[in-house]
């Protein structure tokens, strides 16, 4: 392993390594966001909505992030809309990851016994308190192993953005690979970038994961 | 004796399935009225009736003047239910909540008082059931018995004028069912209107002021403990309690 080759290139791995943790926590931040709200139309099954939500979690589900990249950064400048590779990574996983989202948040709502809801209605509380102190508590602190399973998995999934152009830890490695030949040092580099990223994730969501299940589940 | 609650001619219904037919009921202030009768007699329904958990088919319920099942309003049934405190036998204690919390998190968020004078009032009514030490446990970490007292101290909170309690030991082991039952006695003891649904006869026997036998979505018979289980009317009463009390009517030729 040539050392010199190691420490020319880890600044470049640096450089993939914060594009790719942006555009990853900007992805996750949006599948968040995209999935608790299509849990809560699928959970109160508000009409028409749900239909479309269903749809669009199966059709996301059920395709690998890849094609839905090409379809965001190749067809939409068809349709006039050209975005950058940044963001098209950004919205992809987001969608993505917002299908997966969606079906853990839906699943924990609904694991919460319906013996909770007559419990909660018969102290007096109405629909709003019974979802907010009651029913989205509970699902919250049951979803959370899915929820940081997901994390995870988004994160790895970063790694298609190559096939973009978007200059990620993947494309870095295999540049570098391409140009100097060096394949054993930049695997390395790639692996241990890779590592950095989501080890500590994986830390702190155990930790995130004890404090939002204890009450209900113990240690 | 004021009366507190009546049911009129109340028919309950799923689908087709005819669960309670014409039940009438008139429930006065310190009463205690136990229910009893065979699985699937509509007893627990009939409960859930009364504070609107279950939708009626036909008649009412009255709670004092006001309607309270059929009833559209929805602020207006939720204030009903303030009134009427309920057990259920699964205890359903808010998972995620400390015993505290979920004693005091109705009488804070639904009825706004003052949360240090529900905390005090709590851990009064926490002591009485000997479950102070509790206090900043989950659930999870009590026995049946237990969280079926914190049950009844979380409905006891919201000061009601009449508890509804739902078969609260038939999920406990025989050693806890006493601690519970006991609670209740107590409670029948200072004048507690309640209404027991219960497969505990000797309970129910104990601590009603009026006993109810249904079977098949109907009232079949009622009176005071003493006469209705000594001397049973009907036929169907005294073959309800033989069973239960495992005695052998007819010997096998």
């Amino acid at each position: 392993m040539d050392i010199s080759a190691i420490s020319q290139y880890t600044p470049l791995f640096v450089q993939a390594f914060f594009l790719t943790v942006k555009i990853g926590w900007i992805g996750i931040a949006l599948s968040l966001g995209i999935g608790i709200v299509c849990a809560f139309v699928m959970y109160f099954k508000i009409p028409v909505l749900t239909v479309i939500v269903r749809i669009y979690v199966e059709l996301f589900r059920n395709t690998p992030l890849l094609v839905q990249l090409f379809f965001i950064y190749f067809g939409l400048p068809k349709l006039g809309l050209t975005i950058s590779a940044e963001v098209c990574g950004a919205l992809g996983l987001g969608l993505l990851g917002g299908s997966y989202m969606a079906e853990a948040i839906r699943s924990a709502l609904e694991a919460v016994p319906p013996s909770q809801r007559e419990s909660a209605l018969a102290l007096g509380m109405g629909k709003g308190q019974l979802f907010g102190l009651i029913t989205l508590p509970q699902a919250v602190s049951s979803s959370v192993p899915a929820i940081l399973a997901n994390v995870i998995f988004l994160l790895k999934e970063t790694s298609v953005f190559s096939a973009i152009s978007l200059m990620d830890l993947m494309f870095t490695a295999k540049d570098l690979i391409g140009l100097y030949y060096d394949t054993t040092e930049c695997l390395v580099l790639l692996v241990i970038f890779y590592v950095i990223m989501l080890l500590p994730v994986s830390f702190l969501g155990r930790w995130v994961e004890h404090k939002a299940r204890f009450a209900i589940y113990g240690d | 004796m004021e009366e507190i609650l009546r049911v009129e001619h109340l028919h309950k219904k799923y689908d087709d399935l005819g669960v309670l037919e014409d039940v009438s009921l008139s429930v006065h202030k310190g009463e205690v009225i136990a229910i009893i009768g065979p699985s699937g007699c509509g007893k627990s329904t009939f409960l859930r009736c009364l504070n609107g958990l279950e939708d009626i088919q036909d008649g009412r319920v009255i709670l004092h003047d006001e309607i309270i099942n059929p009833c559209d309003d929805v602020k207006k049934l939720q204030k009903s239910r303030e009134k009427i405190g309920m057990v259920f036998q699964s205890y359903d204690l808010f998972p995620h909540k400390t015993i505290l919390q979920n004693v005091t998190l109705a009488p804070v968020k639904v009825q706004k008082r003052d949360k240090a004078e529900v905390e005090a009032e709590a851990m009064e009514l926490l002591t009485r059931v000997g479950l102070e030490s509790k206090k900043s446990n989950y659930p999870r970490q009590l026995s049946g018995g237990q969280k079926q007292r914190v049950a009844i101290v979380r409905a006891l909170i919201m000061h009601p004028e009449i508890l509804l309690l739902d078969e609260i030991t038939a999920a406990l082991d025989t050693e806890m069912v006493r601690e519970v039952l006991e609670v209740v006695l107590s409670l029948a003891k200072e004048g507690r209107t309640m209404i027991i649904v219960t497969h505990e006869l000797q309970f129910a026997r104990a601590v009603a002021d009026r006993v109810i036998f249904m079977d098949g979505g109907n009232i079949v018979e009622e009176g005071a403990p003493d006469e209705f289980f000594d001397h049973p009317r009907t036929e169907r009463t005294r073959k309800f309690l033989d069973n239960e009390r495992f005695t052998v009517t007819e010997q096998p030729s």
